[in-house]
């Protein structure tokens, strides 16, 4: 399986780290509601189909990526920064091999 | 009479001798023989016994489909079991052995078994030994007697018990174009590709390229087909866009068009070359994939149909046209197709005496009719063999004229004399790939066999894969299949003049000869077609359930030659047809896998060591090392004659009278930096972190999501936006990936840096009553005393000219100090602060000995923070904070991890005086015989210098309740049982008065 991380392109599922379910809402820090909480903590979609994922590029450049992947076929058909705010770098991403 | 090597012919090196060894027996073969050529070739027909009824066994097969040619590989002292004999290119000293007999092949005591095969047929252990304990002799607890006996008795080779030496490597390779298989349609393929410009990789299983070439006997425009294969091989050799794979198996299909392939790069050398490994695994990423993996021939299922002497019709044509090995001295064969009078006639041409064609068909092609003529054989057509005679080999067959509508055989058995029958019960395309890829193989009943699927992903195919039996059909389809990988434009290709003409590959639909006597469906696994009816007719109706319960299929052959007869006669006893009745999917490994070339680099000696500064500097001192992780650290800097306890004991007394230092590198470091670092701390810890003065430290906790407990550490505090985080050296990972996490995804707000600078850093603790005069002596820059270093403070300075950060924490409960300085000066640093120790008295310490100093204190490490227990458990309650939110406080206080009956640290006192175990459970009441009640366990053990007694720390239900009670220890496993003393976890300076000084 390959992702395409943001920064780096292309790259063998390998050098990723899956970091959980991306569906999941953390409750605002204050919250008390413990099923909130418990849903958070341990409640997970499990489709057959379209599945949203975060993954860390722990084996390169560590930012996580919010993966969208077909649970059947393995497809990925979205792959962003977790970052909403570094949305703007990955479009002006470097050749691979071009001088800094 | 045995049989005998031709004199010419084939593709083996008659100049080149090699001997070689079977069950301690010497042989010769010829450089290019398998075992099993060579074997036959010197008259062996006997290579195996049976899996269950140890029913003697020969060659069935000439590849990777062999079902009962399974022998042992010794190397050394490893050994390597279940490898077909047809796979293994001998060479100079190879050492095989035959498997599964006692006290040997030829008389083998296992084989009484066949007298009890009634009573052991299909589901013999799950109607033996499952279900309830009635008397003393049924269900789980018989087996658990039978066991022994039974792993004894049934099974395959003996797996060696030595590590294995042997190197493995990975390699990663992308390519345009694979070719799986280099038959005539994967040559075609692989050429066409590359001569469109395309990289290709070609795969093939042999060690020679060419597939049916090397020994289809054809000719190609008058050439001879092995030829013309090896010059199209020579050719594609030299081309800088294409990579030749020999000795590959390609063993599956993964996702994004991503498969794995096993190399097998030394296994047939006496000696692999200087750096080469024994097996390579390969990842191949391609655009495109040609699959031109062929077909394997079935045999037909009848009495005795696997007595030594049957063998496959193309197996035979291979072992005469590749290895000059004509496999009888006089033939017959049993077909229900045209494919096997082919064989006839090329064995014929080689020589052999092809004495009988039997045939269930009654109207036979003119065309075989001819190929029998030209055989010279009898042609007995509307037959079939209904037995075999003969003890460890062949001497003859008997035959019965077969009805084919009513699948019945009348008349008086006719019997024939024959050292070797040669079988085709039609042909299976090579499907696995295919399959793996993700659909569904199709039923065609032209060819009574599986056809590949519509592709799922990008992949092609071409030749006997597809179902194209005939070569030129082959070479036309590999033509196109190639140029369209490669998405080049179709150029036309002639079809070739392949001579002889090819037959109809169309056999009849006949799979079993029903008759009395064992029938084989299953070599390996000794499953027969009685067995598959008893499965029915106990109600298995679900293919998958079929292959479970009989186990058909399940062998290291997966069933290569089994699967369809089968099924086959599996639908018969439903009275559904074969495609209502379906398949089992085909799973990886095609052919069996070393696990070695899986783990490749990340086991023995390429896997990586992680090694902290002063690594050289312990060895030098004698210490003994112990690998944390990746990581090695010193367990104890023995002396002459000392054992461990003795060494340890020594260092952390001195710890405790005087001074001792030990080597902290490894502690995982984060730097954590920026304007909301402070309250990124805040977040993460239980405590709170923004409150801490820049030049002090703070002892954390963390807590997951759960609100279990993580992991602990100190926090530096080296300036307003900047923090140095410390976590346990096996958790380094963990924690920053955490931090990560959150600051990616949840908090991406928060304007903070992370960095892993764990190697940055080198790392002494230096604690004792003599810590601060060591420092003194030694450190510039700064003042150590209490006002300028107080207990958590942290001041810079310098030692032997070196900058260095020192903070005053404590893990030892002493007086102690960590001194901190770049990497590259760890050495310098260290050898400075042991010279300034030397009038005091310092003593390096190991693991050992900082583990007995944290027990003594009751301090907490990984052992304890096991992933159950929480912050209560630990009795680090205190540390959470009341103020704030963070990371797991909104689920720590759920009822059950508030329970007062859970898991709480405690300390324990050995009252017999005698060492205690890690793992060692605790119980109220001890009973030797029927161990039972566990209260607990311990999690950390040492003899304490401290106290004069053997102690530990240990998890007891309802812990904190029970101080001050006895209780015992409780492990049944080392035999070791004693009363104990449930204490306190401070069992040493409670107040911390040392260390605060």
């Amino acid at each position: 399986m390959l992702l395409t991380c943001p920064y780096c392109g292309p790259r063998d599922v390998s050098e990723f780290t899956y970091q959980g379910d991306g569906n999941r809402q953390r409750p605002a820090p204050e919250a008390q509601d413990l099923q909130a909480w418990n849903e958070y903590v341990y409640d997970r979609h499990n489709p057959a189909g379209d599945h949203n994922e975060v993954w860390q590029h722990s084996g390169g450049c560590r930012s996580h990526i919010r993966v969208t992947r077909n649970t059947m076929t393995h497809s990925v058909s979205s792959a962003v920064p977790a970052r909403g705010d570094v949305h703007h770098r990955a479009t002006e991403r470097r050749k691979p091999g071009a001088k800094a | 009479m045995s049989p005998r090597r031709n004199e010419t012919g084939g593709q083996i090196d008659r100049l080149k001798t090699i001997r070689f060894t079977f069950d301690g027996v010497p042989y010769t073969g010829h450089a290019g023989d398998t075992l099993a050529s060579a074997l036959l070739a010197s008259g062996v027909t006997l290579m195996g016994r049976s899996f269950k009824y140890h029913r003697p066994r020969g060659v069935l097969s000439a590849g990777v489909d062999e079902p009962n040619a399974l022998v042992t590989v010794l190397r050394g002292t490893a050994r390597e079991p279940n490898i077909p004999a047809t796979a293994i290119e001998i060479y100079d000293g190879l050492r095989a052995e035959s498997q599964n007999r006692f006290p040997s092949l030829n008389w083998d005591v296992g084989a009484v078994n066949q007298l009890a095969s009634k009573v052991i047929g299909a589901g013999f252990y799950y109607k033996t030994f499952m279900g309830p304990v009635i008397g003393p002799l049924q269900g789980t607890r018989f087996w658990m007697f039978c066991e022994h006996f039974i792993r004894r008795a049934a099974g395959l080779g003996r797996a060696g018990t030595v590590a294995d030496d042997a190197r493995y490597e990975r390699m990663n390779a992308f390519c345009d174009v694979l070719v799986v298989g280099s038959g005539p349609a994967g040559l075609m393929a692989a050429k066409s590709a590359a001569d469109s410009g395309a990289r290709v990789i070609l795969a093939e299983l042999d060690p020679r390229f060419g597939g049916s070439a090397n020994w289809s006997g054809e000719t190609i425009d008058g050439a001879r087909i092995a030829d013309w294969a090896s010059e199209i091989v020579n050719a594609l050799k030299g081309r800088k866009n294409v990579r030749l794979l020999p000795r590959t198996a390609v063993w599956g299909y993964y996702d994004g068009n991503t498969l794995a392939a096993l190399e097998r790069v030394s296994d047939h050398k006496e000696t692999a070359a200087r750096g080469e490994p024994r097996h390579r695994h390969w990842t191949i990423r391609s655009k495109s994939v040609v699959l031109a993996t062929g077909a394997l021939e079935r045999p037909l299922v009848f009495p005795g149909n696997d007595r030594p002497g049957v063998m496959l019709a193309g197996a035979a044509q291979r072992y005469t046209n590749q290895f000059g090995v004509i496999p009888g001295e006089k033939i017959t064969l049993f077909t229900n197709n045209d494919t096997a009078y082919q064989a006839a006639a090329s064995l014929k041409k080689a020589g052999a005496n092809v004495a009988t064609i039997v045939d269930v068909r009654i109207d036979i092609s003119d065309q075989a009719r001819a190929l029998a003529a030209s055989a010279g054989a009898e042609l007995i057509a509307g037959h079939a063999v209904c037995e075999t005679d003969g003890g460890k080999a062949l001497s003859g067959i008997r035959i019965q004229r077969l009805d084919r509508a009513s699948g019945t055989l009348t008349g008086e058995p006719r019997s024939i004399q024959s050292d070797c029958l040669l079988v085709s019960g039609g042909w299976s395309p090579v499907l696995h790939l295919a399959s793996q890829a993700g659909a569904k193989p199709e039923w065609d009943e032209k060819l009574q066999a599986f056809l590949p699927p519509k592709p799922t992903q990008n992949w092609s195919g071409a030749g006997a894969f597809t179902g194209r039996l005939a070569t030129a059909d082959a070479i036309l389809e590999g033509h196109a299949a190639g140029i369209a990988a490669a998405g080049g434009n179709a150029r036309l290709m002639e079809k070739p003049a392949v001579e002889p003409a090819s037959v109809n590959p169309e056999p009849a639909p006949v799979f079993e000869i029903k008759a009395k006597g064992k029938s084989f469906v299953d070599f390996q696994h000794d499953v027969t077609a009685d067995d598959v009816r008893l499965a029915h007719r106990e109600g298995f109706i679900s293919v998958e359930h079929l292959k479970r319960y009989t186990t058909l299929g399940m062998a290291t052959d997966q069933g290569k030659s089994s699967n369809v007869p089968g099924l086959a006669i599996m639908a018969e006893a439903l009275g559904k047809p074969i495609p209502e009745v379906g398949t089992t999917r085909f799973r990886p490994p095609y052919t069996a896998v070393s696990i070695g070339s899986l783990a490749a680099e990340r086991y023995g000696d390429l896997k990586p060591e992680r090694l902290t500064p002063m690594h050289d500097w312990h060895l030098a001192q004698g210490a003994t090392m112990y690998s944390a992780g990746l990581w090695f650290r010193p367990m104890i800097y023995g002396h002459a004659g000392e054992t461990v306890e003795q060494a340890y004991v020594r260092e952390a007394k001195a710890v405790r009278e005087t001074a001792g230092i030990v080597d902290v590198s490894t502690l995982g470091k984060i730097a954590v930096q920026g304007p909301d670092a402070a309250e990124l701390l805040d977040r993460v810890y239980t405590n709170i972190f923004s409150t801490l003065p820049v030049g002090k430290a703070r002892y954390g906790l963390m807590l997951r999501e759960d609100g279990l407990a993580f992991d602990d550490g100190t926090t530096w505090r080296l300036g307003q936006d900047d923090f140095l985080m410390t976590t346990t050296t096996a958790n380094a990972g963990k924690v920053m990936q955490h931090l990560e996490y959150f600051l990616d995804v949840i908090w991406p707000e928060l304007k903070v840096t992370v960095t892993s600078v764990t190697d940055e850093w080198a790392g002494a603790a230096i604690g004792g009553p003599k810590a601060r005069e060591i420092l003194a002596a030694c450190v510039e820059d700064t003042a150590v005393d209490n006002a300028a270093l107080p207990f958590m403070g942290i001041v810079h300075g310098k030692i032997a000219d070196v900058p260095v950060m020192i903070c005053r924490l404590s893990f030892s409960g002493e007086m102690a100090f960590e001194v901190y300085c770049g990497a590259g000066h760890g050495t310098h640093v260290w050898q400075a602060l042991i010279d300034a120790g030397k009038p005091f008295g310092l003593v390096p310490y190991g693991l050992e000995a900082l583990g007995t100093l944290r027990i003594e204190k009751g301090h907490v490490t990984g052992a304890e923070i096991d992933g159950r227990t929480t912050a209560r458990d630990l009795h680090l309650d205190w540390m959470l904070s009341k103020k704030k939110p963070f990371i797991g406080s909104a689920m720590m206080d759920r009822e059950g991890l508030i329970a007062a009956d859970r898991l709480q640290l405690v300390g324990i006192v050995a009252l017999d005086n005698r060492p205690l175990n890690g793992g060692a459970h605790i119980v109220e009441e001890l009973d030797e015989e029927n161990p039972h009640g566990s209260i607990g366990h311990i999690t950390a053990c040492c003899y304490a210098p401290a106290l004069g007694k053997y102690i530990a720390l240990a998890l007891v239900q309802g812990g904190k309740g029970r101080r001050g009670t006895r209780a015992y220890v409780s492990d049944p496993l080392r035999k070791r049982f004693g009363p104990v003393q449930i204490v306190s976890h401070h069992f040493f300076d409670p107040e911390g008065t040392r260390m605060h000084g």
